[in-house]
């Protein structure tokens, strides 16, 4: 099935946020801290502009609390006094004009009496620095399995190894950007967003209204990846406050720079490996810590470092396992959810070190791996029993012939003696991906979807999942239609809109899909069920619906389902143990590289990445998932750099952020294996974020393999290239 | 106030269009909040992106680059001009994803299908350089461009 809004996009007739017909408004602008850590002690508003045309709003006028609600009310919605990070918001500024608003608010001066900032969260924080505890974690979590201290006891090796990656800006084209306006006493937003009922539920509490007097809709969303989780939240909030107090419509939309300088990013991450193994190349215990620069306020951070840790380990059989995780607090701008969401970070340096791991033993990477991948009814780090069926070993093989890697490797040995300056190599990393909200996520969100007859017989879908490119919108008009027996264009799905639409969860964590069309399916036979016939499918039952109508006229014809866990599910979220998610997607990727000893650049000149996902429902929109990953994972690895200073980014910028263009990349080879999940909607596992976790490992790996060095920082910059090949590497 | 803006004419979507024009403002914001022609996208406003592709005389150039009153007298095609039938292959190549970019992509992509030349030079990777795109990985974008050359070499 063709991607359902896909021409209207394709012939630019999709209206975004900043494309809708609003007649008169205002345009609103954010002032921010100028230093990361201090206390507000005056806003000097210059004289050159006259205010009197402006709408200015400080953080008296927060009607509710003065707080962005997510897991914890930490973060103030605009500052008080308390400044924890650089381009904090403390002033909002509306005026018809956007030029003169974007002007206005550079000519606001915060004084403030500076603090001292904390910003290295690997190293511990002087008493100066201290903001929470007497050590700044955010969030400690540990998974025990086994007797760690034992097994490295016992082993014929041990090897030992540090890993980091750095902070990665979402870049999605479409900046944040937000409307609101006030009707019939209701407060109205709408704009880009993946969540909107967590977009209610933090404006509900800041705003200091009920369910029935603010409502927030979705639309179409130019890019997310997890940028428009929790975010959007804030940017709502202020374009709320300066709807309400100028009583006018106001929009606000973020410039790149401003998006890129004050909102989220991916957490930098460090982790430690301690590795101990026997004399055939078997682990017997893996000792991990893993430490997450959360940033200035909580965000996700906590459930980040849950799902970091929980893929800490790699999807491999060892029976000794401590994974250490620690999200640290610090006075950078916040941090938070980015695809992936903290398993492209620890799986990065898992499959890194399993390379240096099998190096040091003068074992193959791969016959190391044929060894050690975790086989059916072996258990995961948490003591999750894997039984589902799936050749992990398999897996890999077909990349492995995909990708024609012994052959390869040996072309490459010789190129490598004869030429002057390119090097190639080849890379793999073998990996895994949780689906769906960790452990118990999903009881809690007790997500419910509804569907509805029309009285022409066709059928409404109502969720809360956002289409943002992903393409969920045609994804569950399959699920619904083939439930249905019906042809696509009888089912209408209607946008996300909280006075409409029950609330399915957030659109995120690979979910939708397996997910939420899992409780569509459902749905779906509670309305043939309402109609008094199970079986009732394609003309019947339009004609029942129909009939239904007739005999009840005006009445709404709606049935609705709620998420029902998978049996045997137990998730001990005390002692991190158990079934950590119901379904894991299994991969592995092949990275073939060439690296310019001249330049110190490294080009990804070849990519397969093999995947088993349970089923495909699209085709072609499950091979875009995997090629869009896969690239944003090749720039993580090689190009994208967020130069910090002061705790944020001031590369913040499309020139001097470099993010890949098509001819940084090759094609992306994607082949998928298919072993239907029982739970997941027709059989599907969640794939959106699986992508991320491959591709920077295997570039790393490959880049080990042509030079004979170990780069174990991402990204793989030349600078960092240089100092590498010249033996000048000076990282931690 | 003395109104500072200037008069010009040109050709918009091949139809002819007389209007005045402040001399600082950008052809993008011209076309986008004067005009009524949302459908090119603004992603970086520094000619980085590509987003705000439009046809300038035929070539594709950065409107957010563009001043306004540069069009004086010259053919400016947009997003707004692609006929429905002109996507099909996109549709089902996956050429587009969230769509952010897709509008200058199809730009571009209209400009290399109208001088299939420029393929005998350069590859499709390199003349779709100009466009960011995060979504598709480019394969998308790639496959979907109607290339008239027996082989369709990736460099
Ligand atoms: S908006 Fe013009 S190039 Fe990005
Ligand atoms: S489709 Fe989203 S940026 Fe290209």
């Amino acid at each position: 099935m063709q991607r359902i809004e896909g021409v209207s996009k394709l012939v630019g007739r999709e209206r975004y946020v900043d494309d809708l017909d609003l007649g008169e408004h205002l345009w609103g602008a954010t002032v921010r801290s100028p230093v990361p850590r201090g206390r507000v002690t005056d806003l000097r508003f210059s004289a050159e502009v006259d205010w009197s045309e402006f709408t200015i709003v400080v953080h008296t006028d927060v009607p509710g609390d003065n707080t962005v609600f997510l897991l914890e009310a930490d973060q103030p919605v605009l500052v008080a006094e308390e400044i924890r990070h650089i381009h904090e918001p403390i002033v909002l500024l509306a005026h018809p004009s956007r030029d003169a608003v974007r002007r206005a608010a550079k000519q606001v001066d915060v004084g403030v009496d500076p603090a001292d900032p904390y910003f290295d969260f690997r190293a511990a924080p002087t008493a100066g620095q201290l903001q929470r505890g007497d050590d700044n974690v955010l969030k400690r979590l540990e998974i025990n399995k086994g007797d760690v201290g034992a097994a490295l006891a016992a082993a014929a090796h041990v090897v030992e190894g540090v890993y980091e990656t750095g902070a990665q800006e979402h870049v999605y084209l479409e900046t944040q950007g937000m409307v609101a306006w006030v009707e019939d006493g209701v407060v109205c937003i709408k704009g880009s967003m993946q969540c909107p009922y967590y977009v209610a539920k933090a404006a509900e509490r800041a705003l200091g209204l009920d369910r029935e007097h603010l409502r927030v809709m979705h639309a179409p969303t130019g890019g997310g990846f997890g940028g428009k989780e929790e975010f959007p939240s804030i940017i709502a909030i202020h374009t709320a406050l300066l709807a309400m107090k100028s009583g006018q419509t106001v929009k606000m939309i973020y410039e790149r720079t401003e998006d890129m300088a004050a909102t989220t990013k991916r957490h930098p991450s460090r982790v430690r490996h301690r590795t101990g193994l026997d004399g055939d190349g078997c682990l017997l215990a893996q000792d991990i810590e893993v430490i997450l620069d959360g940033g200035a306020y909580q965000t996700l951070s906590p459930v980040v470092l849950s799902r970091a840790i929980i893929h800490a380990a790699g999807p491999y059989t060892c029976d000794n396992v401590r994974i250490v995780g620690k999200a640290m607090l610090t006075n950078s701008v916040p941090y938070g959810a980015f695809r992936g969401f903290g398993a492209p970070q620890s799986q990065f340096a898992n499959e890194r070190h399993m390379d240096v791991v099998a190096g040091r033993l003068s074992l193959d990477p791969v016959e190391f791996r044929r060894r050690n991948l975790i086989k059916d009814g072996d258990c995961t780090a948490t003591g999750q029993v894997i039984d589902d069926g799936t050749d992990r070993v398999g897996v890999m093989e077909l990349a492995l012939a995909r990708a024609d890697y012994f052959d390869r490797r040996a072309e490459h040995r010789n190129f490598n003696a004869q030429h002057a300056y390119l090097r190639r190599g080849l890379g793999l990393a073998t990996f895994f991906h949780g689906a769906g909200f960790t452990g118990a996520g999903e009881v809690h969100l007790a997500s419910r979807v509804m569907v509805a007859g029309l009285p022409d017989g066709r059928v409404e879908v109502l969720t809360s999942s956002t289409e943002m490119g992903q393409g969920s919108r045609t994804v569950l008009t399959q699920i619904a239609a083939q439930r249905l027996g019906y042809a696509p264009v009888d089912i209408v799905i209607v946008d996300p809109d909280t006075h409409r639409v029950p609330d399915s969860g957030p659109t995120v964590a690979s979910r939708t899909s397996m997910v939420v069309g899992r409780i569509l399916d459902d749905a779906c036979a509670a309305l043939r069920q309402r109609l008094g016939d199970a079986e009732l499918r394609g003309d019947a039952l339009r004609a029942a619906i129909a009939a239904w109508h007739r005999e009840n006229p005006g009445g709404r014809l709606s049935a609705e389902a709620s998420y029902r866990p998978p049996p045997g599910v137990q998730w001990d979220e005390e002692n991190y143990r158990g079934e950590a998610y119901g379904a894991f997607a299994w991969a592995a990727y092949v990275a073939e590289v060439e690296v310019d000893l001249r330049t110190y650049t490294v080009r990804c000149i070849g990519f397969r990445a093999v995947q088993e996902i349970g089923r495909v429902l699209n085709e072609t929109l499950a091979r875009g998932q995997i090629q869009g990953g896969v690239v944003q994972g090749i720039g993580w690895a090689l190009l994208e750099e967020c130069m910090l200073h002061e705790g944020a980014m001031v590369n913040n910028q499309l020139t001097n952020y470099v993010i890949p263009t098509s001819a940084d990349v090759p094609p992306i080879d994607v082949i998928f294996l298919e072993n239907p999940y029982e739970e997941g909607a027709l059989g599907a596992k969640g794939i959106g974020e699986l992508p991320l976790d491959g591709p920077a490992p295997a570039l790393a790996n490959a880049v080990a393999d042509a030079l004979g060095v170990e780069p174990n920082v991402i990204p793989m910059t030349p600078e960092r290239m240089m100092d590498l090949i010249e033996g000048t590497a000076t990282h931690d | 106030m003395t109104d500072s803006r200037i008069e010009i004419s040109f050709t918009l979507n091949r139809r002819p269009v007389t209007l005045r024009v402040d001399p600082r403002s950008r052809l993008l914001d011209l076309l986008r909040y004067d005009l009524g022609l949302p459908g090119t996208k603004e992603g970086c406003g520094e000619g980085e992106c590509g987003a705000c592709t439009v046809h300038l005389d035929g070539v594709p150039v950065n409107s957010c680059l563009v001043p306004a009153w540069q069009v004086r007298d010259r053919a400016v095609l947009t997003i707004e001009d692609t006929a429905e039938a002109a996507v099909e292959r996109m549709l089902d190549a996956g050429t587009t994803q969230c769509g952010a970019c897709t509008p200058g992509v199809v730009m571009t992509a209209r400009w290399l299908e109208a001088n299939p030349r420029l393929l005998e030079r350069f590859s499709a990777r390199h003349l779709m350089a100009g466009n960011l795109c995060r979504c598709t990985g480019y394969d998308g974008i790639i496959d979907g461009i109607e290339i008239p050359v027996p082989d369709r070499e990736e460099a």
